[in-house]
């Protein structure tokens, strides 16, 4: 799957978890624009690792803070 | 830029110094200052003036039934245990003062794992000086770097810190959610070593796993298994060797981790292995091999506790009995309890918010009870719990009179109706 494509899924896949609808972009935050909790973050990675049958450990994600390097995280996981 | 220097989450910045390195914990300090400033009094601060009995003490000044002790069997003013205590002191001295790969093996060091191998029908046991460090060395240790480690999210603290101390690929899954686990099991690539980490008894709400399906699915897909069994080992199973027994899964589990700062009565940790090579980790196993080794007398002790244990059996069925009698009471007074049923020596009782679990926390210490308050990020899902962890020496009475207390203390902050 491209970019695009894997952006798509990931935008769909965020939008129950966007609870303010907070406009996103490459560059928004989890932590700090989204306001994702602990709770929040292990729901989400979760959905992700089950819609891209992948896994994105706790020490990959310690690497990831924005929308964009999920996407290019997710990409590049997929092989 | 903000001017302001009271945020939180801005160091903040001391005349003729560098950052404070403190100010982290600003959030923190705010939260007790602000429930402390209610006149609430302290739920950390608490001190135990005497110690009458494994079910009684008193503190901050009142006598207090204590259900807040991990003393599940009551080992603790065991005559025995006390008696072998004090021999080792008399005979081995105060401690040992050395490692026990170097200096600090001593008799007694392989007593208590003879005792330990015995309790549990395996081939290995080896003591560290708590519990917290046998997680934290023995996960360290056999999972290192390209290998994975699949564990539960609500794993206690001493697992996420052996996890961090180590260079694995870390990997948590929802709580006791067989699929969520081998989902990610199958998703690991081929080749690399699996650890797959659970508990017995999660301590917080005082559930069970369900090892026996846990533990298959783990040895379908080619992983390792380590349970930490802390909060059942002498009270759960037929020989209280806990819930893998129970469920008899023991056999498939290839590393039990256990402590001696609840059961047993006294301070320390282990873990017991069928693994042929399992001798080696004394020598790099870095929790094990760099701190002192447990004293004499609290090997002693242990032993002696240990081997007590293995004949607890008509212990173990009181404690049953007052486990479900407090969980009925607590229940019909209407109390919002963790598990549906009692499933170990641990009843959790929900509280709304922070504030009136504090406010209920001690209320009830003043009608003379001493249970746990539990807080966020310690407990599941940020919830505020008050923790009860029964002894096998209350007294069929005694439970009936924390049932009143509950009762009365919960009128009163309006917990319950």
């Amino acid at each position: 799957m491209d970019r695009a494509a894997t952006a798509d899924k990931i935008a769909a896949l965020i939008a129950p978890f966007n609870k303010k609808e907070v406009p996103i972009t490459d560059a928004t935050t989890f932590a700090g624009d989204l306001e994702f909790d602990s709770l929040t973050v292990m729901d989400f990675v979760a959905e992700i690792e089950d819609a891209f049958d992948i896994i994105i450990s706790m020490n990959a994600q310690a690497e990831i803070e924005t929308y964009g390097q999920l996407v290019d995280a997710v990409v590049k996981l997929q092989g | 830029m903000s001017e302001g220097i009271d945020e939180a989450d801005r160091p903040q910045v001391l005349e003729g110094a560098g950052t404070d390195l403190f100010s982290k914990f600003d959030p923190l300090i705010e939260l007790r200052r602000s429930l402390l400033a209610t006149g609430q009094e302290d739920p950390f601060s608490l001190v135990m003036e005497r110690v009458v009995s494994p079910t009684v003490a008193v503190c901050n000044g009142r006598e207090t039934i204590l259900l807040g002790t991990y003393n599940y069997m009551g080992m603790t003013f065991d005559p025995d245990v006390i008696a072998a205590g004090k021999q080792a002191l008399e005979d081995f001295g105060a401690g040992t003062t050395g490692s026990r790969v170097l200096n600090g093996t001593y008799a007694g060091h392989k007593a208590v794992e003879q005792a330990l191998i015995e309790f549990y029908g395996m081939d290995h046991a080896m003591v560290f000086s708590t519990g917290y460090q046998a997680n934290l060395g023995i996960i360290s240790t056999i999972a290192g770097k390209g290998d994975y480690i699949v564990l539960d999210i609500d794993s206690h603290a001493s697992i996420w810190d052996g996890c961090k101390l180590g260079d694995a690929e870390i990997v948590p899954f929802k709580h006791n959610d067989i699929e969520a686990m081998e989902k990610r099991l199958k998703r690991i690539p081929a080749g690399a070593g699996k650890l797959v980490i659970l508990e017995g008894v999660y301590s917080m709400l005082g559930d069970i796993a369900p090892l026996n399906e846990m533990v298959r699915v783990a040895k379908e897909n080619g992983a390792m298994v380590l349970v930490d069994e802390a909060h059942s080992m002498g009270f759960i199973g037929p020989n209280g060797r806990g819930v893998a027994e129970d469920q008899g899964c023991l056999d498939d589990v290839d590393f039990v981790i256990g402590t001696f700062s609840k059961s047993v009565g006294t301070v320390g940790g282990f873990c017991v292995s069928n693994h042929p090579k399992f001798e080696i980790l004394r020598l790099v196993c870095r929790p094990y091999v760099f701190t002192a080794s447990l004293p004499p007398s609290v090997v002693a002790t242990a032993a002696t506790s240990i081997r007590k244990l293995m004949h607890g059996s008509n212990k173990r069925a009181h404690l049953w009995e007052n486990s479900k009698v407090l969980h009925q009471g607590l229940r019909e007074a209407g109390f919002q309890l963790g598990t549906a049923e009692p499933q170990s020596a641990i009843i959790a009782v929900i509280m709304p918010d922070l504030e009136r679990g504090a406010a209920m926390w001690e209320a009830i210490l003043k009608e003379g009870l001493y249970v746990n308050l539990a807080r966020p990020p310690a407990t599941p899902a940020n919830m505020t719990l008050l923790r009860c962890s029964l002894c096998a020496e209350h007294t069929a009475e005694q439970v009936q009179t924390i049932i009143g207390m509950f009762k009365r203390a919960g009128a009163k902050v309006g917990i319950i109706g």
